[in-house]
């Protein structure tokens, strides 16, 4: 078997292709992130929480009510995305204008309290979802086992981030969308009605880490708790792609998910830091990001 | 001036202890301080119906013991050793808490356990896993109750070594108590003619095991240890299930698994997991009667650490009633020199090292179809009796003990 620095080269595929679906859970979750930042400058570090709502909510629409997989991939979006426009519409109007460390800190307690709550309710061992049937099982690739519930999950996540990223920069709904957050004066004068359009903004972003949440309900243990540490790891993500930038923010993720990938192979304990790391580097080379635009 | 106080000191002490000991209870007041993951990872396993469990026991008690008044205060520990140490040093020094109960990360039990030496208070510690609480982290201020790795590793892996797993690969938290955990089963792994092939280390937390399962899978080991804890053990058993760890023949062998961790992942994914554990609730009578009692405060089925926290506050309080006194000292002796026997343990004995040895038991995760409700989790396999299950004396690094 041919090796590639003491690793098999079956198992450096293997590695590389679970690295992408792991990018393509920090790319959706990123992508939120950038959306949210770039459009309207808030610093969303209820992300996590949102993402874990999206998973909850999964689980809890299938116990109690029976609701199926692909109804809560739409549904549990939806409820989660409407909590973000009602934060936004009572709490983070507020403060708009202000520095981003407000938005930040009332976005950081908000987690803080969504996680508290809940995990009086539920716990942390983790609540239980079924895969759908559909894709219990999966397919010899030769090099791995490829369960058909991951190859979903880069199915769903790059169609959701690219049709994102294509509103946003190539519709005229995202030219508004731009338009509007630069100068909201003058876009309201053309009859837009903008705090309408910042609060579906938000609203949107949060969805997408509800929708990663419920890609993520059949493969993670879902606990109240399961938002926080991905949150950082997305932050980094998204610093690195450049605060805001849309493209920049899916590449990136997509990247950092086989970087780590290679790092579990090569040297696991260094896995949990290597996106610092990278954080790190490009900071002080391209403090404005991979994808920023120069400040 | 300070040699002066301490002689003056002991000397009423002494004076106090040839004198009858009803005097010494401080304060007239007892009061427990319960230190646990309260909000994060381990909250389950312990947490707050590990509260739950030490006010039943207080209840149970009366309130009070040789009409001293009981009290209970709390605190999250984080999980963080920072964060418990200045908690502990605040309740010994400042608001005369005589015993510190609960205890559930190894690095915090061991952070606590040097305070309560240095101001020679009680501990005891009922969650954490790692053997060396009671081996080089060994005090005369503390006791480790319910189980720790030495006989996690003798329980499972010898278990699973026997039925022809012979190559390992072990899956292993990279912390204090992965590696115990980890040097306990390659002792046994090897001890019983295995091998460990490859190992790889994990951080704490880690939510995505594919990469470490993928890795486990190409070792092509017969068994895949798991030497972690928690939502960590319980993601890597997920994700082995769904990446067909088991079609392609391989074992899994979970080191460390609690009940809210089988119930968390059900039978059905959890189904035919061999596991050790120091108590399970539905052994007899005598353990139901009490889950019961447990369930109907909590809403939960008792873990082994719920259990172990009441049946060692019940000792506690039983050993300040008999020597009349809540020095730390007396109390552990009077401990040591009674043997256990309530719904915990048979015959439990609380050794010099600190540690309580007791019967544990290999047991199986129940089929979906063998179990009858929720908790309905564990067949009991085979009972491992209190001197073949924990680390003996001799082999001892404590210094305690005279080797």
């Amino acid at each position: 078997m041919s090796m590639i620095f003491g690793v098999p080269l079956a198992v450096l595929s293997g590695q590389l292709l679970i690295g992408i679906i792991n990018g393509a859970f920090y790319a959706l979750l990123s992508l939120g992130l950038a959306v949210i930042f770039g459009l309207l400058k808030i610093i969303n570090f209820a992300h996590g929480a949102m993402y874990m709502l999206g998973a909850l909510t999964t689980v809890l629409m299938f116990d109690y009510l029976g609701v199926n997989y692909w109804v809560a991939l739409l549904l549990a979006p939806l409820l989660v995305g409407a909590f973000g426009v009602a934060i936004e519409y009572f709490l983070l109007r507020r403060i708009a204008g202000q520095d981003h460390i407000y938005s930040l800190l009332l976005t950081f307690g908000v987690a803080l309290i969504i996680s508290g709550v809940l995990v009086n309710w539920f716990g942390v061992s983790g609540l239980r979802y079924t895969m759908p049937d559909m894709f219990k099982g999966g397919v010899n690739l030769g090099f791995m086992f490829m369960p058909y519930y991951r190859a979903w999950v880069i199915v769903a996540a790059l169609v959701v981030c690219f049709a994102t990223w294509f509103v946003i920069e190539k519709t005229k709904l995202g030219a508004y969308l731009r338009a509007g957050t630069e100068d909201s004066q003058l876009m309201q004068g053309f009859g837009i009605n903008v705090p309408l359009l910042i609060s579906l903004t938000y609203g949107f972003g949060v969805a997408l880490a509800a929708f990663a949440g419920v890609l993520a309900a059949p493969i993670y243990s879902v606990t109240p708790v399961m938002g926080s540490a991905t949150l950082i790891t997305v932050f980094a993500v998204v610093v690195i792609g450049g605060m805001g930038s849309i493209g920049g923010a899916i590449i990136t993720g997509i990247l950092m998910g086989v970087i780590e990938g290679l790092t579990k192979t090569f040297y696991p304990p260094a896995s949990s830091a290597i996106i610092f790391l990278v954080m790190v580097l490009v900071l002080m080379f391209r403090p404005s990001g991979l994808f920023g635009k120069e400040a | 001036m300070t040699m002066m106080k301490k002689l003056l000191t002991s000397a009423v002490a002494s004076a106090m202890m040839v004198g009858g000991a009803q005097a010494a209870i401080s304060n007239d007041t007892v009061k427990i301080g319960y230190l646990a993951d309260m909000s994060g990872t381990y909250r389950d396993l312990a947490g707050p119906n590990g509260l739950k469990a030490l006010e039943m026991a207080i209840a149970d008690f009366g309130g009070q013991v040789n009409g001293a008044k009981i009290e209970v205060v709390s605190a999250d520990d984080r999980n963080s050793p920072d964060t418990s140490s200045s908690t502990v040093r605040r309740w010994v020094e400042n608001e005369d808490v005589d015993l510190v109960a609960g205890m559930v990360a190894s690095s915090v039990s061991i952070a606590v356990s040097k305070i309560l030496e240095e101001h020679d208070r009680l501990g005891i510690i009922s969650g954490s896993a790692a053997s060396s609480i009671t081996n080089e982290h060994c005090t005369p201020n503390h006791i480790h109750y319910v189980y720790d790795t030495y006989p996690l590793a003798n329980g499972t892996a010898s278990a699973v070594v026997k039925e022809g797993g012979k190559t390992w690969y072990m899956l292993t938290a990279d912390y204090a108590f992965g590696h115990a955990l980890e040097g306990d089963v390659t002792r046994v792994v090897e001890a019983n003619g295995g091998e460990i092939i490859g190992s790889v280390r994990h951080p704490f937390p880690t939510q995505d095991f594919s990469s470490f399962i993928l890795q486990a899978q190409a070792s092509g080991a017969d068994v895949i240890g798991l030497a972690n804890a928690g939502a960590d053990t319980t993601n890597a058993i997920t994700t082995a299930s769904e990446f067909g760890v088991t079609q392609s023949g391989q074992t899994l062998a979970a080191l460390l698994l609690f009940l809210t961790d089988v119930h968390a992942l059900g039978a059905q994914t959890a189904q035919g997991i061999q596991l050790t554990t120091g108590w399970y609730w539905d052994m007899n009578d005598e353990t139901r009667e009490w889950s019961d009692r447990f369930m109907e405060e909590t809403g939960v089925r008792p873990t082994m650490v719920h259990a172990g926290i009441y049946s060692s506050a019940m000792q506690y309080l039983k050993a300040v009633e008999a020597t009349g006194s809540d020095d730390a000292q007396t109390v552990r002796k009077q401990m040591m020199d009674t043997p256990i026997n309530d719904m915990f343990a048979k015959n439990g004995k609380i050794r010099v090292d600190g540690r309580m040895v007791h019967d544990m038991y290999l047991a199986e995760v129940k089929t979906p179809a063998e179990s009858k409700n929720e908790w309905d989790l564990y067949k009991i396999l085979r009972t491992i009796p209190a001197e073949e299950s924990y680390r003996p004396l001799s082999e001892s690094k404590c210094k305690l003990v005279n080797n």
